[in-house]
């Protein structure tokens, strides 16, 4: 079954899935303490942490990548650190997987923010005055009823990381089996004559497996929303 | 030693709540108009907002004392709240719900699981979701989750309120019986003075945020200087009785109060069973001297005690009469108060024409 594509396609498949996974699973600890910070907090320089959040949105990929690769390349302050432990993210798959976290990190956090917010915050007080303490309201009142915006996030989170294309290829650069996702492989295969069948057979993947992640996150978001209802 | 001692001030926007109040327990009341302070009340013993300055004291433990810089969280003050709006879990099942304090608190002891799903009649609903409950059930619900939790006090914010009148009917024989069965000393906070005279002992009258009257319910219901009671007051004075003994030949019942004996048409009660009755303003007629010749079944002997506060525009106007150290409240037209010439201290005789049972 695997004759359907070349060796290096299903590199970039498997690749992306991972880089895309990878990225959207770490984003997932902090993407939620950032949205309850924003949703809840009320403290100085609320304001400015919304700002650098929603940057890598507005920003051009490139320019984010480029800062990525300043600040975690090999000389870079956080590289150099990180390397003396052992983690090299430079031109590395794990560094594709930071550049899709960072990326689809506002989505990430808008879709949980939103639904943090519309939490009724009486709810969370009736667990208090059961006996609750704080952690316990979040994991037991709060997490519940955010976890179709949570689930939202994560599917916005990982179509975005695996469509990155800028940040990731001026970041870790475009290394078939390491660094090379669909959409690197896709352009490098525009680039080369002949490719244009390859580039069509990965642009179609590219799409069934946005599609399949979408249907999973609408049945998985009606599945939760049955259980709030019935 | 009272069980619950409060003494708050605190500012909210334009509202100035300064209340203080102790009760020994059993169920106290908190009565008064809407914005009259008494949720911001409950929410403040109930550690869902600090008072600006104050002490909150539960069986001996401070809970507040800002002088000391105390406050107890109210995950830690085990304060049952039952709120209007009873705020069921929408993702967790009825029997979820009830269970979620009890888990928390890892008890065993305290009223059991079985005891609450019987005296509030929700053993039916237990497998399923608080969203398809009607609202009588939702709040049963609500009262049991909290009764679960092993509260110190139970707060109930008018839990009735959001409820129409045969759902009402329907869930206050249940507070009842909690109230006789589950021996947790509850603040129930309503505006309606017969869900008020019926369930509490000791009532609390909130006007603007002070307190103008506190005490037994059947003392404060009996003043004729709370505004608030004068608008309530459809109903009149609160009497507790006990039945002396039943005449089946007449179908009638004979009631001791500390006024003097009532007869009432026929009670399905035992002997020496303990009620309590409400005496209207509008079924007492007073006399002078003792009516002679009269249909009337029970005439109670007392004194004017005071007379309440007159408009121009209203013929109407309240007395207090004291009947053995027992208050009775009789309306009546100014016109009659001058013509009997009426005065604190004058003795008079007040017929009462029909009396009705509380509980």
């Amino acid at each position: 079954m695997t004759d359907w594509l070349t060796p290096e396609e299903w590199a970039a498949l498997r690749l992306s899935l991972l880089v895309a996974g990878t990225g959207t699973l770490a984003s997932l600890g902090p993407g939620l303490g950032v949205a309850y910070l924003l949703a809840r907090g009320r403290f100085w320089g609320k304001t400015v942490l919304d700002m650098l959040v929603h940057l890598p949105l507005v920003l051009p990929p490139v320019v984010t990548g480029y800062l990525l690769l300043l600040a975690f390349g090999r000389r870079g302050t956080f590289g150099a650190a990180l390397a003396e432990l052992g983690i090299v993210l430079s031109f590395r798959w794990t560094g594709a997987a930071l550049a899709c976290a960072v990326m689809g990190f506002p989505l990430l956090v808008r879709a949980i923010r939103l639904s943090i917010e519309a939490v009724d915050v009486r709810l969370e007080q009736a667990a208090g005055t059961l006996g609750a303490n704080p952690l316990q309201v979040f994991a037991l009142v709060t997490l519940p009823l955010i976890l179709p915006g949570i689930l939202a996030g994560l599917v916005l989170c990982f179509a975005k990381a695996m469509g990155e294309f800028g940040a990731t290829i001026t970041f870790v650069s475009n290394i078939p089996g390491e660094t090379q996702t669909l959409p690197s492989a896709i352009y490098t295969l525009t680039q080369v004559p002949g490719g244009e069948a390859g580039a069509m057979r990965l642009t179609l993947i590219s799409i069934a497996v946005s599609m399949v992640a979408l249907v999973l996150s609408e049945l998985l978001a009606r599945g939760v929303a049955r259980r709030l209802a019935a | 030693m009272s069980a619950l001692s409060v003494a708050v001030e605190h500012r909210q926007g334009a509202f100035r709540l300064d209340a203080a109040f102790e009760t020994p327990g059993g169920v106290t009341a908190l009565f008064g108009r809407s914005g009259s302070g008494k949720t911001t009340l409950v929410n403040l013993i109930g550690g869902l907002i600090r008072p600006d300055r104050g002490r909150i004291v539960l069986d001996g433990e401070t809970l507040v004392d800002t002088g000391a810089r105390r406050f107890v969280p109210p995950h830690r003050r085990r304060i049952g709240y039952v709120f209007q709006d009873s705020r069921l879990f929408p993702h967790l099942s009825v029997r979820a719900n009830l269970l979620f304090g009890r888990r928390l608190a890892r008890a065993s002891d305290g009223i059991g699981f079985d005891d609450v799903i019987d005296l509030l009649g929700i053993a039916p609903l237990l497998g399923r979701r608080p969203n398809g409950l009607s609202g009588g059930e939702r709040q049963r619900v609500a009262i049991g989750r909290a009764l679960l939790a092993r509260p110190r006090l139970l707060l109930m914010d008018e839990p009735l309120a959001a409820l129409d009148e045969t759902r009402k009917a329907e869930i206050l024989p249940f507070l009842e019986r909690l109230r006789d069965a589950a021996r947790v000393p509850i603040v129930y906070v309503s505006h309606a003075l017969p869900e008020v005279t019926r369930l509490a002992d000791r009532m609390v009258v909130l006007e603007e945020g002070r307190v103008v009257a506190s005490g037994p319910v059947d003392a404060v219901t009996a003043r004729l200087d709370v505004s608030t009671l004068r608008g309530a007051r459809q109903a009149g004075a609160v009497l507790s009785a006990t039945v002396e003994g039943h005449d089946p030949a007449f179908a009638l019942t004979r009631l001791a109060t500390r006024a003097g004996p009532l007869d009432l048409p026929l009670l399905d009660r035992p002997v020496g069973a303990s009620l309590r009755i409400l005496v209207s303003a509008r079924d007492i007629t007073l006399s002078l001297r003792r009516p002679e010749g009269t249909s009337a079944l029970n005439i109670l002997a007392g004194t004017v005690a005071e007379i309440g506060p007159s408009a121009d525009a209203d013929p109407m106007v309240e007395l207090r009469l004291d009947c053995a150290g027992a208050s009775l409240v009789a309306r009546l037209t100014r016109r009659s108060l001058a013509e009997l010439a009426l005065r604190p201290g004058l003795p008079v005789y007040a017929a009462v024409k029909s009396v009705a049972l509380l509980d």
